[in-house]
């Protein structure tokens, strides 16, 4: 932990985005994660992203469950809206935020241990609502906050710190998502920010439920030989598909790959997201081949990671339930108190 | 790009830059943090062991180091480097039986010191510790040079001259010879001294000669002369209405003791522009502060008189042009000719070299501006036993200079005393420490101030203006000098990388405040900063580049605006980055600077 606060002093020609705010601006409290925690880079590239699309810190409200990975709202977008819930129950919170108040950016952070294991049920049902969010699940693996017990996601025949093998089957967060409607899916890795940053930013651009599992090695307890989880391991194993660029209205185009790699896809708020394909037979449009494709590397032990799926026209809750457009709080009494004749309408439809 | 940083070169000394820009390279860190400690008297050793004045320069040096702080890049102005180390000097208590004791054995060997200035004194300290025999000349009353001569009592008190004088001559085997000007060097040579040095300043003020210059000569007065009778007592008063040319530090001195002695229209008309004139910024704004007009781009033409008796200056207005590679040129304005009138003149518009007193068949060759063929290096001049140092040797410089000239002067006289060839330099004593005290505990205060540049308290304008002897800077207290010592960022404190430890998690580079830290594909130097996550586009600043890491990528890290806050090292898991105390000591004369 540091205890000091990070210094206000910054690079003298440290860029502002349109708003006026630098990326500093975007920044939480000093972490109190280990020093050289995965989580604290992810943390690092949420900060990126929002700086770089632009958002109104106080239009993102923030929710975490509980563990080290859902500590970090603290360390990121201090100055937006967040709520750290109770175990596993992040979904179900959102949920309800979302519903309440459309008009907001929806950030959910959640860990293996959080999501896999006693939220897993809460997790697959905001996924398969089609909540209009961005659902992060920091993956290390591991309990880190209970001194390194395995976790939900913890591969099968991966070693504990001390050596213990697990027996249990691993969860994949990935296929999960996928199986349960997810219409935006991809697979990151913390040590790298050339690929998350964008990933996060066409989540956060994306309507509907949007999931990134991202890898992130607990340096205390899973980031030793045996683990899969491991800042070598991972970086040995991974096959990233795709290179993603995110391209916001405001942006400039410029094109730097020969036509035929590239795959563009517009989204609802028009960014455009400009995939290069590093796999030619990678198909970011089907969720059966996403599926299969992703099982097929598992089985070679390698870790896919790149945009995995994407569906450009999805919609949300709000759509398939018809809620009203104005959030909750704006609705006056005129629209909340409408009436004998409206109650009456109502109670004929149901005769 | 080739790993940067290692021990045996000056990178961790750049990294420094107060220090690296001190031409005595004093290790400024280390007593800053000293002083925010309430240690003065150890700020002051650690002072006096590298400059010898501390209590004088923390008044009056030039400050090289200010301007080259890193704080002023990071915000608006430096750390007030100069006015803390008089505070070391104010509150230092008493030290005088920390220092060397006088040399108890005699080494055997003379040497004759001419001029008892900066550099004479230098010299002096450094070989009476060792056992010379030293005979010191100087045509004054006193000993100090310029120090006393002409630096005005009300921003130098005379105590502290005498005081830190007094530390140079306690310590034994200094014969002063004071009162005697020394007016054949082969006369000094024939005497068989071992080695002779000449700091005799450049005692010479430039005269302008122009119409009516003879005519109105009892008010028109050479400004160094000038302010050395006043320092003297021999001057006390001067007209009302003053005119000084002239825009260097010496023009201020003159300006601001004219307020003091009478002058109450007191002007400063200089050639240049404001913003060109060779007067020190902060100099400058003590002037202003004194109700001193500056007037610039003004050419003085004549010295206009009636009945013998000087009635003003005739100035040309002028412009400044510059060519195409940047070389300004001041040409006519075409406004017409202006005309201030004044009582009293004082000419400031520079100094000279002056020796007469050497004969030119004794081998010691001049160039061609008449300055002594000097080494630059060893300070030692044609006549391999005569050296010279200060403002004797390249002409006007400053104090901290004519210390520094006088320690590397010292080294080649006890070199040259024991037979060895003086240009083998003696590297400086180097050390780098991890200050890592425990987990996320340093041995020193990494939390950032936020503090700006905090004003050094002045004595009341009108009370100042009233004495030429009252000092007018009463010089920051405890409490300010604190608060103001918190401003530095210790950059001697160096994030030290070890390639091997490293595993690319990229936590410094999340936490870093300056974004000075990358890790990426190894490159040319030039290509390699335009890559970082803020492009180095300050060339002066040196990049720390790793080997190349277990991806093969390198860590670049940009030194230019790094706060040495150490959060890279707090974050860093596996201890690959460290901090690191570099301290640097110049090797003075001594057993250390002989090779046998």
């Amino acid at each position: 932990m540091t205890y000091i606060l990070k210094p206000q002093l910054h690079h003298p020609k440290l860029p502002t985005n349109s708003l006026g705010y630098t990326r500093r601006d975007y920044e939480g409290s000093v972490s109190t994660l280990c020093a050289g925690c995965g989580h604290d880079s992810i943390s690092a590239a949420i900060i990126q992203a929002c700086f770089e699309l632009e958002l109104p810190p106080h239009r993102v409200a923030k929710l975490s469950g509980i563990g080290c990975s859902s500590k970090t709202p603290d360390y990121f977008l201090g100055n937006s809206h967040g709520f750290n819930t109770v175990h596993g129950r992040m979904p179900s919170v959102l949920t309800g935020a979302n519903l309440a108040n459309r008009d907001l950016i929806y950030l959910g952070v959640s860990g293996d241990g959080d999501s896999a294991s006693i939220g897993l049920g809460q997790f697959a049902h905001a996924i398969r609502r089609g909540v209009n969010m961005l659902y992060i699940v920091e993956n290390n693996g591991v309990y880190g906050l209970t001194k390194g017990q395995f976790s939900a996601t913890s591969d099968k025949g991966s070693k504990s710190k001390k050596g213990v093998v697990n027996h249990d089957a691993g969860i994949d967060m990935v296929s999960l998502a996928l199986q349960m409607g997810a219409t935006f899916v991809g697979r990151s890795f913390s040590g790298d920010k050339a690929q998350l940053v964008p990933l996060i930013k066409a989540g956060l651009a994306h309507k509907g439920a949007a999931f990134i599992d991202c890898v992130s090695p607990c340096v205390q307890f899973n980031n030793h030989n045996g683990s899969t989880k491991s800042y070598d391991y991972v970086r040995e194993h991974n096959e990233a598909v795709n290179r993603l660029d995110v391209i916001t209205p405001r942006d400039p185009i410029h094109v730097d790959y020969k036509p035929g790699e590239t795959v563009r896809v517009q989204q609802h708020d028009g960014s455009i997201l400009s995939l290069h394909k590093l796999n030619e037979l990678y198909n970011p449009n089907s969720r059966a081949q996403a599926l299969g494709y992703l099982q097929a590397r598992q089985a070679r032990g390698q870790i896919v990671t790149g945009l995995l799926y994407v569906d450009p026209d999805a919609g949300d809750l709000h759509e398939s339930i018809g809620t009203v457009d104005t959030p909750l709080n704006q609705l006056g009494e005129a629209e909340l108190v409408p009436g004998q004749a409206a109650l009456d309408r109502i109670n004929a439809g149901l005769r | 790009m080739q790993r940067t940083g290692k021990l045996e070169s000056d990178y961790f000394h750049k990294v420094v830059d107060c220090q690296w820009a001190c031409p005595a390279h004093t290790p400024v860190p280390e007593y800053i943090r000293l002083i925010a400690d309430g240690r003065y008297g150890d700020a002051y050793l650690v002072n006096w062991k590298s400059n010898v004045f501390p209590g004088v320069l923390g008044r009056t040096c030039d400050r090289p180091c200010e301007p080259a702080c890193r704080r002023g890049r990071v915000e608006d102005e430096p750390v007030a480097i100069c006015r803390l180390k008089r505070v070391a000097a104010d509150n230092k208590g008493e030290v005088v039986s920390r220092m060397p004791e006088p040399a108890t054995a005699r080494n055997g060997k003379r040497v004759a010191l001419v001029g008892a200035g900066p550099a004479s004194l230098t010299v002096a300290r450094d070989l009476a510790m060792l056992g010379y025999d030293l005979v010191l000349y100087d045509a004054e009353a006193k000993a100090g040079g310029f120090i006393r001569s002409q630096i005005p009592r009300f921003r130098l008190p005379e105590e502290v001259i005498d005081e830190e004088v007094g530390y140079v001559t306690r310590l034994g085997g200094i014969e002063l010879r004071l009162g005697q000007r020394v007016d054949s060097l082969k006369a000094l040579v024939a005497e068989g001294y071992d080695a002779v040095f000449v700091g005799s300043g450049a005692p010479r003020g430039r005269d302008l000669d122009l119409p009516g210059r003879q005519e109105a000569a009892a008010n028109i007065h050479i400004g160094i002369d000038w302010l050395a009778n006043v320092s003297f007592g021999h001057v006390d008063r001067i007209g009302r209405r003053v005119i000084v040319l002239g825009g260097g530090n010496t023009a201020m001195d003159c300006c601001r003791t004219s307020r003091r002695l009478g002058g109450e229209d007191v002007k400063v008309i200089v050639r240049s522009g404001f913003e060109e004139m060779k007067a020190s910024p902060w100099e400058k704004e003590d002037a202003l502060h004194e109700d001193i007009p500056i007037l610039n781009y003004r050419v003085p033409k004549a010295f206009t008189h009636e009945n013998g008796r000087l009635t003003g200056v005739l100035f040309e207005v002028v412009a400044a042009e510059y060519d195409a590679r940047g070389r300004r040129r001041l040409v006519p304005s075409g406004e017409p000719d202006e005309h201030y009138e004044c009582d009293d003149v004082l000419v400031a518009v520079g100094q000279e070299n002056a020796f007469p007193w050497i004969e030119d068949d004794i081998g010691l060759e001049f160039d061609d501006w008449h300055m002594p063929k000097v080494d630059p290096i060893t300070f030692q001049s044609t006549l391999p036993n005569v050296f010279f140092g200060g403002d004797a040797a390249f002409g006007p410089k400053n104090i901290i200079w004519a210390v520094a000239h006088g320690h590397e002067a010292a080294v080649s006289i006890h070199k040259f005393c024991h037979g060895e060839d003086v240009a083998e330099r003696p590297r400086p004593g180097v050390t780098l420490v991890s200050q890592k005290m425990g987990i996320h505990e340093w041995s020193y205060d990494n939390d950032i101030s936020n503090d700006m540049r905090h004003r050094v308290p002045m004595r009341e304008k009108a009370e100042a203006l009233r004495d030429v002897r009252l000092e007018v800077e009463l010089g920051f207290d405890r409490e300010l000098a604190l608060r103001e010592a918190q401003r530095c960022l210790n950059c001697d404190v160096q994030t030290v990388f070890t390639d091997k430890l490293c595993i690319e998690c990229d936590a410094c580079v999340d936490i870093c405040p300056m974004d000075c830290i990358t890790f990426t594909d190894d490159g040319e130097e030039g290509d390699l900063r335009d890559r970082l996550k803020a492009p180095a586009q300050n060339l002066t600043q040196d990049l720390y580049v790793s080997g190349r890491l277990a991806t093969g990528r390198v860590m670049a890290k940009d030194e230019d605006v790094c706060l040495h806050c150490g959060l890279c090292a707090e974050r860093c898991p596996t201890g690959a980055w460290d901090m690191q105390k570099f301290f640097l000591e110049m090797t003075h004369a001594g057993p250390q600077c002989l090779t046998r």
